[in-house]
């Protein structure tokens, strides 16, 4: 009962604080979960921050994960759901300003001065991904092969991440 | 300036809930090793046109800068656009859903045998192509929006600062943000 009041309050005030992306409070939801509630070990914080990047969909889950730790089945429920809420609330009240802006300055101008800038931040995340994911020659090769496909090609990107994902199991990749 | 109108022109039809549901969980589930954003794009702006490239962009920005998640922030933007309230809930129930039962399952199996060493082999080599789908993103929307030397200068600035410099991303936007606003501001003798 305390904990999931806990799950609450804590994934709640961190959907608010998280500027800029899940990421951006990792420290602090480390810092609570493993030193100060105990609900998990530092490996193990470790382990569910790996596995929430690796699967599909967005790797704020690392959540779910800590709740199932602390709660369970509902645990993992309510860190989900309170991770989301609050900060959702704010983009919808966003969104509908947004609509509302339709045809005014303010939304020309952003939706056009802001095109090259969200370009150049999609090149630093690709940039910083591949720093963290592309070891060795195969694997630069291996990416700039793909990137080729998707750019020069109409073939389903998926076929060719399975492709990859198969390189990858077959060991291919070092 | 010479963007084409068919930027920002979405001619789509409201999509339906279970169409929301359908197409979030299709993001998710195709991001296996990573590349939400650029899958998003695939599947938003090229496969369903549901909106235009800079209606994309801005709209991804904006849900960089607000806080939350981005991806789940961009649901809950793309599903309001929609269908209000229900959608907002639709869209992020999509893209959660498979997605939180697989975090579960992994959870599981990941600390009942705590080494799942060709899931992780397969993992490898599907990040490697999801950094490739995300470079393929930047050019594909830089083909678009990027002509001109400001437009590039605000890219490239922008892209040193957050990505090679690693400077945190409200410091890098409270530069270059002003500076692309001012130079996008409509003026009268442009249109």
């Amino acid at each position: 009962m305390k904990s999931w009041l806990q799950i609450i309050i804590l994934f709640g005030s961190l959907s608010l604080l998280s500027v800029g992306g899940g990421n951006s409070v990792l420290p602090e939801m480390h810092q609570r979960s493993v030193n100060e509630y105990h609900w998990l070990t530092d490996n193990q914080f470790a382990d569910v921050f790996a596995i929430s990047q690796a699967a599909p969909g967005p790797s704020i889950l690392i959540v779910t994960l800590i709740g199932y730790k602390a709660g369970g089945v509902l645990g993992a429920f309510l860190a989900t759901t309170a991770v989301i809420i609050p900060a959702g609330i704010l983009v919808y009240l966003v969104s509908r300003f947004w609509e509302h802006a339709a045809r005014s300055p303010i939304r020309m101008a952003i939706e056009k001065g802001f095109a090259p800038l969200t370009v150049g931040l999609v090149l630093a995340t690709a940039y910083v991904l591949g720093r963290s994911t592309d070891h060795d020659w195969r694997s630069y090769l291996q990416t700039a092969v793909c990137a080729a496909v998707f750019i020069f090609t109409k073939v389903n990107p998926l076929i060719v991440v399975a492709a990859a994902g198969l390189m990858g199991f077959l060991g291919w990749l070092g | 300036m010479s963007e084409s109108a068919t930027l920002t022109e979405s001619g789509a039809v409201k999509p339906s809930l279970w169409e929301l549901i359908w197409t979030f969980n299709q993001i998710a589930l195709a991001s296996f090793g990573g590349g939400l954003s650029a899958w998003s794009r695939e599947i938003l702006v090229v496969e369903k046109q549901w909106m235009g490239e800079e209606e994309f962009l801005s709209a991804s920005t904006m849900c960089r800068i607000l806080p939350g998640a981005n991806q789940i922030n961009l649901a809950v933007f793309v599903g309001a656009k929609f269908g209000t309230i229900p959608g907002a809930f639709a869209a992020v129930f999509g893209l959660t859903l498979i997605p939180v039962l697989i975090v579960l399952l992994l959870a599981v199996l990941y600390f009942q045998f705590h080494d799942v060493p060709s899931l992780q082999k397969i993992l490898h080599g599907a990040a490697a192509a999801a950094v490739a789908l995300t470079l393929a993103m930047v050019v594909k929307t830089g083909r678009k929006c990027l002509h001109g030397p400001v437009p590039i200068l605000l890219f490239l600035s922008t892209f040193i600062l957050n990505g090679v410099l690693r400077w945190p991303l409200l410091l890098v936007l409270a530069i270059v943000a002003p500076l692309s606003l001012i130079w996008a501001w409509p003026r009268p003798k442009n249109k």
